[in-house]
């Protein structure tokens, strides 16, 4: 009954409009008895409602619409003309229609009373071709006064209007249970609180146009707060308190204004998903959890397509036939599970399937067909990347393109659109078990909460969303903390290696610095802590200012071309400040590489560069028995330790340390590469990279950690000794890149097949 | 005088540049405004000087002499902002100095000289022979078309 609810309450609020239109017409009908369109609006109106009562199974309303519509039909042909015992009885029919509807949405059901004579008066007139002169005495209520209009101009149905969505809260007074006690209790008053009452049909302009002034007001308290923290006055600084709470809860009252739950679109998805299922001929079972999970109207607009979009291909492509299902252990009924929930000012979708997943060797072939990726590329290439690449502008995997999907149009429109509204989207998929993709989308894209910082004498505001923390280094523990291996700077923030990257340097600003006054104050280093896709860096600034509530505003489109922004808003002074697009920073600084976030290159401009076989990768460089240089993706590195020899002890025959309580192996790479040579044997402290691999920790004993680089990749050459993926020139030095599963699987076997097993 | 000779306007907002007289067809300058302060858009091209706030609307300035290859303002000399509509928003170019709106025949008209120097003749539309002076007409389109390939090199790293 709870799906019925929605129809049933759109129905009749459309209805109670149309009704009131109805009352008009046919007034104006009884002065121009031969206007033909106003005689086709009332035709077309009851229609409507014969048709959608009809659907919903409202059987006594259908009856008396019915014949009401085969009397206005022969009027509108002209085979009858209008006579004031048609206009009575037609308006009897409106009220009859009326009272109707308001008993469906008080019980749900059209109710008991018998509106048999009323059909009968109908008929006789429709048999009679208006004949009937002396009808208004059979009329069962005197002439009903055409009820002075709410809304003198209803709105045509059809105009592009929004529904005020219902809220939930404000849909209950159609759910059966709290009417039907309401009703009991106050009688004749429930009419006050229908449906019809309670909502309104709100044009989104007007929404759009609240939401921008709304947003000037945000502006302007924030101006006005300014002010506040340098005065002294009480009574203003009272009023300032209030006018903020007034702003911020103005504010959200206007964006709820826009929020509709998500089940609004997912209410189209059983359907589609049903229908698909049995043209392919599968079997499907749709799940949905955190229906009434609310988004930005403009949001939900956005990623209607695309949803749509991502659970047609998870229907076509990744949920098996009965067939293979059950030869795979699976039950013949393939489920797909839609979830919806907020997380972080955020709101994650995710549309999980347990199909097939994705073959990763046929997406690596195709996309090296399609000349996506190079050969070399998709050897080096997790499972994660591959299944991202299914994004890929001009990828298709479906081996037979069906009607459905697989135009190979599919799933980098389905990315650029989210990217649009600026949501990210990732796909898991584990080959045989199935395939999560999750999206990211912001709550609303008006107004953020940001935090503004100075740099170089400017300020600049960093969405919230992307912020992980702050650190504020004073002078002793600047020194101490931030290591410069070779000139590349990186923090250990509980023991984890935090790339750093300056702010002033990356957007070529002149620190201020005030040579003068060599105070500690000076010598702080103010960081930022940020998530760029899975990577955290720390962007180093001047200074921390304070969050704010900012109103985004798009720059030109000669700017839009510096990935480094994602906008740009007034701050409480007038002034303008940059919004920080923590993905192009990142990308900029190295600290991401590019195809990390688009999976693959999505860029013109990157492709060249991927043809040319070159990646920018950040390296741990290390050094392995005598002089020798090598390198790990700084990606692959969990923390970097140093343990005592003596804490190395020995299981099996292999040497493992203790580490935070667990068992570590440990990886000589000296033995391993450089037998002879081993240099560490008479240390007393050994550098280990803690290397993470399917959630086990392994430590790679190396000679000296020397330097995080950011590198322009190019293999020379492809290395056929084990335990390498090649060799590059790095820092003008020959380095080996070293293959750490390839070293531990040869080590320690034993660690792969019990995570194989697990 | 001839009032309407052509559909294309005729009146000209004209403006200083150096020793140079400029003119943008009146239809398509939103307003003339003083100095506003400015913030910079790092990382951009030389010629975008910055952001203004154009009562809550967020306008890029754009140095004219920096689009014309003219050597820059000296620093204490404040240039104004001559707003003017394009398809994609407001955008304002800096001058040196804003001068009358001029009506000129279109008789005076000729297309810019082959030996202009090419960044120029990109801007000017053609130049109209005006009692003692020639003022150079600006298409606005082209001055405020500041192309991807122009920007700061993106991938540059310090």
């Amino acid at each position: 009954m709870s799906d019925m609810n929605e129809v049933v309450s759109e129905f009749l609020i459309e209805s109670h409009e149309n009704l009131d239109r109805l009352d008009n017409d046919l007034l104006v009908l009884e002065e121009t008895p031969d206007d033909a369109e106003v005689l086709a609006s009332i035709f077309r109106t009851i229609h409507t409602i014969k048709g959608t009562c009809g659907f919903l199974g409202f059987s006594s309303l259908e009856s008396v619409t019915h014949v009401g519509e085969n009397l206005l039909g022969k009027l509108r042909d002209g085979a009858m003309s209008l006579s004031d015992a048609i206009t009575d009885a037609l308006l009897h029919m409106v009220d009859a229609v009326r009272e109707m509807l308001s008993q469906i949405e008080e019980s749900g059901e059209d109710g008991g009373q018998d509106y048999s004579d009323l059909v009968a008066q109908l008929t006789r007139l429709l048999e009679s071709d208006g004949a009937v002169e002396s009808a208004a005495g059979t009329a069962p209520e005197p002439a009903p006064e055409p009820a002075p209009q709410t809304e003198p101009e209803a709105e045509p149905a059809d105009e592009p209007v929004a529904e005020a969505e219902p809220s939930p809260e404000a849909s209950t007074p159609v759910a059966p249970t709290p009417v039907q006690e309401q009703s009991e209790a106050t009688g004749a008053d429930h009419k006050q609180r229908s449906v019809a009452d309670s909502k309104l049909r709100v044009d989104v302009e007007q929404l759009d146009k609240l939401m921008t002034l709304v947003g000037e007001l945000v502006l302007a308290r924030n101006q006005i707060l300014q002010f506040h923290d340098v005065s002294e006055d009480t009574g203003f600084s009272a009023t300032t308190q209030r006018l903020n709470l007034i702003t911020t809860e103005l504010q959200e009252g206007v964006m709820k204004t826009r929020m509709q739950p998500i089940g609004t679109i997912w209410n189209k998805l059983p359907r589609v998903v049903r229908d698909l299922a049995k043209s392919c001929g599968k079997k499907m079972r749709l799940e949905m959890e955190g229906k009434d999970t609310d988004l930005d109207k403009t949001i939900l607009e956005a990623i209607k397509d695309p949803l749509t979009h991502i659970v047609r291909n998870s229907v076509d492509h990744g949920i098996e036939d009965p067939e293979t299902r059950v030869a795979n252990g699976k039950s013949p009924e393939g489920i797909l599970i839609l979830r919806a929930f907020h997380e972080g000012g955020q709101v994650n979708i995710e549309i999980i399937d347990d199909g097939g997943g994705i073959k990763a060797e046929r997406v690596k072939n195709k996309a090296i067909e399609r000349g996506i990726i190079t050969r070399d590329q998709a050897a080096r290439m997790s499972e994660h990347e591959v299944a991202n690449l299914v994004f890929a502008p001009g990828f298709s995997t479906a081996e037979k393109v069906t009607n459905v999907s697989g135009r190979g149009v599919g799933m980098d429109v389905v990315r650029t659109n989210i990217e649009k509204i600026g949501g990210t989207v990732d796909m898991q998929s584990k080959e045989g078990e199935g395939t999560s993709l999750r999206i990211k989308i912001p709550l609303t894209l008006a107004i953020i909460p940001a935090l503004v910082i100075t740099s170089g004498g400017e300020r600049f505001a960093i969405p919230q969303v992307n912020l992980l923390e702050l650190v504020r280094l004073d002078g002793e523990s600047k020194s101490s903390r931030i290591e410069y291996i070779h000139g590349t700077p990186v923090y250990r923030l509980r023991g984890n290696l935090l790339p750093l990257v300056y702010l002033n340097e990356q957007l070529n600003l002149d620190p201020v610095t005030s040579d003068d006054e060599d105070t500690e104050e000076d010598n702080a280093v103010n960081m930022v802590v940020l998530q760029a896709d899975d990577q955290a860096f720390g962007l180093v600034v001047d200074d921390i200012n304070d969050t704010e509530e900012i109103v985004v505003k798009p720059l030109d489109k000669t700017l839009k071309e510096l990935d480094v922004y994602a906008g740009a808003t007034i701050m409480g002074d007038g002034r303008i400040a940059l919004i920080l697009d923590v993905l192009g920073i990142s990308q900029r600084s190295g600290v991401l590489k590019r195809g990390q976030t688009d999976g693959v290159s999505i860029h013109e401009d990157e492709e060249v560069r991927v043809g040319s076989g070159a990646t920018t990768q950040t390296l741990l460089l290390f050094t392995c028995g005598q002089d020798r240089r090598m390198a790990i993706p700084l990606s692959a590195v969990a923390r970097l330790e140093e343990i005592k020899s003596e804490g190395i002890e020995k299981a099996g025959g292999k040497e493992v340390t203790q580490y935070r309580g667990e068992i570590m192996p440990l990886v000589r790479l000296s033995s391993f590469f450089c037998s002879g040579e081993a240099d560490d044997e008479g240390k007393q402290v050994m550098e280990v990279v803690v290397y993470q691999h399917e959630g086990r920790s392994v430590g790679l004993i190396v000679g000296a950690i020397v330097d995080i680089v950011e590198a322009e990749l190019s293999v020379r050459s492809n290395s056929t000794s084990s335990g390498l993926l090649g060799a590059a020139v790095i820092d003008g030095r020959v380095t080996d890149l070293l293959d750490a599963p390839g070293v531990i699987a040869s080590v320690i076997p034993e660690l792969f097949t019990e995570s194989a097993l697990a | 005088m001839k009032e309407s000779t052509l559909e294309q306007g005729t009146q000209y907002c004209t403006f200083h540049l150096g020793d140079l007289l400029l003119g943008v067809d009146v239809q398509c300058v939103q307003e003339v405004i003083r100095f506003q302060e400015m913030t910079p858009v790092p990382l951009a091209q030389e010629a975008v000087r910055g952001l203004i706030n154009l009562r809550g609307q967020i306008v890029t300035a754009i140095d004219l002499r920096c689009q014309l290859s003219l050597p820059m303002r000296e620093a204490k000399k404040l240039p104004m902002n001559v707003v003017i509509r394009t398809g994609d928003g407001a955008v304002s170019l800096l001058v040196d100095e804003i001068g009358d709106v001029i009506e000129v025949d279109e008789e005076s008209f000729e297309p810019p000289p082959e030996t202009i120097s090419e960044t120029t003749r990109e801007c000017v539309r053609g130049i109209h022979k005006l009692d003692g002076r020639l003022m150079l007409v600006l298409d606005p389109v082209a001055v405020t078309a500041i192309s991807a390939s122009e920007a700061a090199p993106a991938e540059a790293r310090s």
